[in-house]
This record gives structure tokens, sequence and C-alpha cells, in this order.
């Protein structure tokens, strides 16, 4: 049996665990997967916390990647993180770098870390008019005054970890200056329409020759050597032809999962939906029991069929993309993928399909000066005159070719 | 290509952990952070047991793997001593250094 038909058949424990530590965040991106904003009152206590860590350990589940919302507003984080390394549990962890201040980027390159510890700060611009379109005003301008601060303390290969959209697909290469700059690694990973991004997925998700231009890209680093890391999150663009390097399958309760702030479980970080939630931590059993033993992770892990996409060439390769892309999209899970590289995707979309309700929301109730404003300038021919769908004028937008008499 | 290692020492790296799984062992490398599958059991069972053996021949026989795959199994342990999951042990860790 090849490996990753093991892996398809599920792992004793998972070898990429996303633990989200808190609903609560500075920021409100506008494509935020976890519709993060306000902290939820139930959220796991600091005993708690430290009694999952202790599970992991046992479980050898090796590192978790830590996110929120933004983890490093838990008063408790930097006590959390510090246990885990203690506990032979590495931590990969992400924010928007509003509290890696000189102090703690020191903290951070001490042997206090062990070396342990992974940093990634988000940044989905290049360039702060592209950033914070997303992310909101102020937040590039965070995001690297958090990098200096690594860099500056001598934090070894910080990652920055860009999510890609249509406006930042045509950076990559400054993406990758930024990262040279800063002695930091590029992370790329895919756009979910999941969490508040189901709301602006239709506006931020790449082009089809932009997921082109992706692959090649990713294709020449590989190629050249230099290192990019995608989180294996791009599979469905092996339907290109060559598969880029990863595991290129939907580890969704097989390899990966999620544990969210309060304790459930999902069966991936894209997927934060009650179809999803296989159980909680908390109850009898534990993180293990969850993990082995629930009954959506069996059913995630029984053979699959590939449904409309057994039938294409290409199934081998992409094995039908991202299950919580298919599913926030309102799309069939045994059909194609809706950024299917085939064009498979966006027959599905011209069709009948109802896009599921979010079960939670964690957004703010009411926005604050963080929230990004996604407008975009009209631009107008300045010598056309505006037409308003008021005009009364038969002859209104009516604009002639001038006649030329000569 | 005949390999010397086979008449040398190893052992895991102390940096390395492994987690048992039905088709064989996940290797991870708590210092340079990276992950290996260790896809047989038969191999897992020579990494564990390259600490006890005089030498590599040694742990592969231990480890019941027939004298025709030795080579094979000799060239997964360069790739897993590329990324310091394993490394060489006594003279022989010397020797590797020079």
């Amino acid at each position: 049996m090849k490996l990753v038909e093991h892996f398809e058949l599920g792992l004793d424990a998972p070898i990429c665990l996303t633990w989200e530590l808190t609903y609560a965040c500075n920021l409100e991106c506008a494509h935020c997967l976890s519709s993060s904003g306000r902290r939820d009152p139930r959220e796991l206590s600091t005993e708690q916390a430290k009694a999952v860590i202790d599970e992991l350990q046992r479980m050898q589940v090796f590192y978790v990647n830590i996110g929120g919302g933004e983890p490093t507003i838990r008063p408790d984080f930097w006590e959390l993180l510090e246990y885990a390394v203690d506990h032979q549990v590495g931590v990969k962890f992400s924010t928007n770098g509003v509290r890696l201040t000189p102090e703690r980027a020191a903290f951070l390159a001490s042997p206090a870390c062990r070396g342990y510890v992974d940093v990634q700060i988000s940044l989905d611009g290049a360039t702060a008019e592209v950033n914070d379109f997303v992310r909101g005003p102020g937040s590039y301008d965070t995001a690297l005054t958090a990098l200096q601060n690594l860099q500056d303390a001598g934090f070894d290969d910080a990652k920055i970890s860009v999510v890609c959209t249509r406006q930042n697909i045509g950076q990559l290469d400054e993406f990758q200056a930024l990262a040279d700059r800063f002695g930091a690694t590029l992370r790329l990973t895919r756009l979910r329409p999941s969490g508040r991004g189901a709301d602006v997925w239709d506006e931020l998700h790449p082009l089809p020759h932009q997921q082109r231009e992706l692959y090649d890209w990713l294709m020449a680093k590989a190629r050249s050597g230099v290192d990019v890391l995608t989180g294996d999150s791009f599979f469905h663009l092996a339907a290109f032809g060559e598969a880029l390097p990863g595991l290129n399958l939907c580890g969704a309760g097989r390899v990966v999962c999620l544990i969210d702030p309060i304790g459930d479980v999902y069966a991936c970080p894209f997927a934060i939906h009650d179809n999803f939630l296989a159980g909680n931590l908390l109850a009898e059993g534990g993180f293990q029991r969850v993990w082995q033993d629930s009954e959506l992770f069996t059913e995630l892990r029984s053979p699959q069929t590939g449904g409309a996409c057994s039938s294409c060439d290409f199934f081998d390769t992409c094995r039908g993309g991202c299950m919580a892309a298919k599913f926030f999209t309102g799309l069939p899970l045994d059909g194609p993928d809706p950024e299917c590289v085939q064009g498979y995707g966006e027959h599905a979309l011209a069709g009948d399909r109802v896009i599921p309700a979010a079960s939670q929301d964690h957004s703010k109730a009411n926005p604050t000066r963080n929230q990004p404003v996604m407008l975009t300038l009209l631009t107008r021919a300045p010598d056309r005159p505006p037409v308003s769908d008021c005009a009364e004028s038969p002859l209104a937008g009516f604009m002639p070719e001038p006649v030329r008499t000569a | 290509m005949p390999q010397p290692m086979l008449d040398q020492a190893w052992d895991l790296s102390p940096s390395v952990a492994l987690r048992p799984e039905p088709f064989g062992a996940l290797a991870y490398h708590f210092g340079n952070r990276k992950l290996t599958f260790l896809k047989t059991p038969a191999l897992v069972r020579v990494v564990r047991g390259l600490a006890a053996a005089p030498d590599v021949r040694a742990a592969l026989a231990a480890a019941e793997v027939p004298e025709a795959q030795h080579q094979a199994y000799a060239d997964a342990l360069r790739g897993l001593a590329e990324t310091d999951m394993i490394r060489p042990r006594g003279d022989d860790a010397r020797a590797e250094l020079s």
C-alpha cells in the first residue's frame, strides 16, 4: 500500500494539528476563515489548555500550529508557549504581529524556546495598499515592524504567511524579496471561502489565469531549490500536470484537524461548521477519543468515491480538490473543486447551489477603526459624464462615435 | 555503489522521536523540525536497533532484512542521515566528519 493510501485511512494521531487559541482579534480581516473578532466566553482556561498540551505530548503530536483569532492577545499565550516547548510539543504560531515587541522577539530567539518555535507573520499584500485592503488599515506596518523586531533579535527564519488572492498574485516576486530582506521564508496558502471568506470569495479568489501563474511560479521555485512553503494547500493545482511538492491529498480528519478555542474538534482548519464538528475534547476520553473514534472522522477515513470527478483524467493527481472549498460554495463534496483548473468548477458554480449558512460567527458586533474598507475607487473615463440610475434623458449614456468629416 | 555505511556504527539522533503508525513510523527531528516517514515496519526495526548493533549490517540482520535488500536499506538510511535523523557514532562519527 502506498503511503498516501495509509494517510487516507487515517493515522493514530494527527501529523499537523491546528489549534485556534482564541476567537478574539485586534483585526477584522475581510476573509477571516474563523470569523474571529470577539472572545468566546467558553474559551479554554489556562489549566485546560495545559491539559491539552499534556495529551498531545502523550499522543506524540510533535508540533501544533497555533492561531486564532490573534493568539498573542491571550494573556497566558507566552506561558502556554513555554509549557508546550517544555513538553516536546513544538509550536508554530500565526500572528499579525501586534504583540511582537523587541522584548518578545528576544524571548522567541532565546534558549527558552529551544528552537521549537516557529513564527508566521500574516501578510496578504507585498505593499500596504494591497495588504490593508483586506486586513485593515495599519496592518501592513504592524507586520513589517514585527518582522524587523524578529530579525533584530536574531530570530532565525521567520515565515511570511500569505493568503493568495486576485489582488496579490501579481506580487509573488515582491513577497519573495520581502522574505529575503528579513531572512524569512515565504509561505503561500490558498484562500478558502470559509468564515467571513465566504462573503468575499467571489471578489478575492484568484482568476483562472492567475492560478496558472501561481502554479508556474511555485514550480519554478521548486526547480531552482528555493524553499517556498505551501501547507500543501494547492493540491488542486496538480491537475495542471506535475504535482507540487508535498502531500497531494485532503488531510481533513485523516492527518489534520482543528481544535477551536472552546475545545471543539473540527475536521480541518477551513471547516469550522457544524457539519465538520467531530466532538469536544473536554468530554470523556479527551482529544484522543475524538481523533480515533468519532463518527465523523471514521467516515472521512472510509474509502471515498470520486463522484463526478472519477471519470476525469486528473482525478488521481488532484483527488477532487478541497472539501471545505466545495462545501462553503455550495458544491457537492464528491464533485469538482470550485477552482478546478480543468474548468469543471466554473461549470458547477454556474448551476443550482445553496451556500450553507454559517454555524457560528465571532465577528465584532460593531466595526472598529481596524475594519478593512474594501473599496475600489471607480475609474471612469474623464471624457464621459456620470450616468446615474436616475438619469431621465432617453439619450443618457448614449455616446455616438464622432462623425469624421475629413 | 557499495555503501561503506554497512560497516559503520550508527545511532538515532538524540533530537529525534519516533511515533509508531500502521505503515511504519513518523520520525520527527525537534532540532531541524524535519518530519520523515519510515515507510516499512522493518525500517523502523532497523532504525531502532542501530544503537544496540555493532554496525549497520548487524542491525539489518537483527531486523531480519534479507541480504539482497541491504543495499536498498542502506540507501534509505543514507537519506535519513542527510536530515540528521540518524548519525554515525564513535570512531565512525569522526571518520564521517573528516
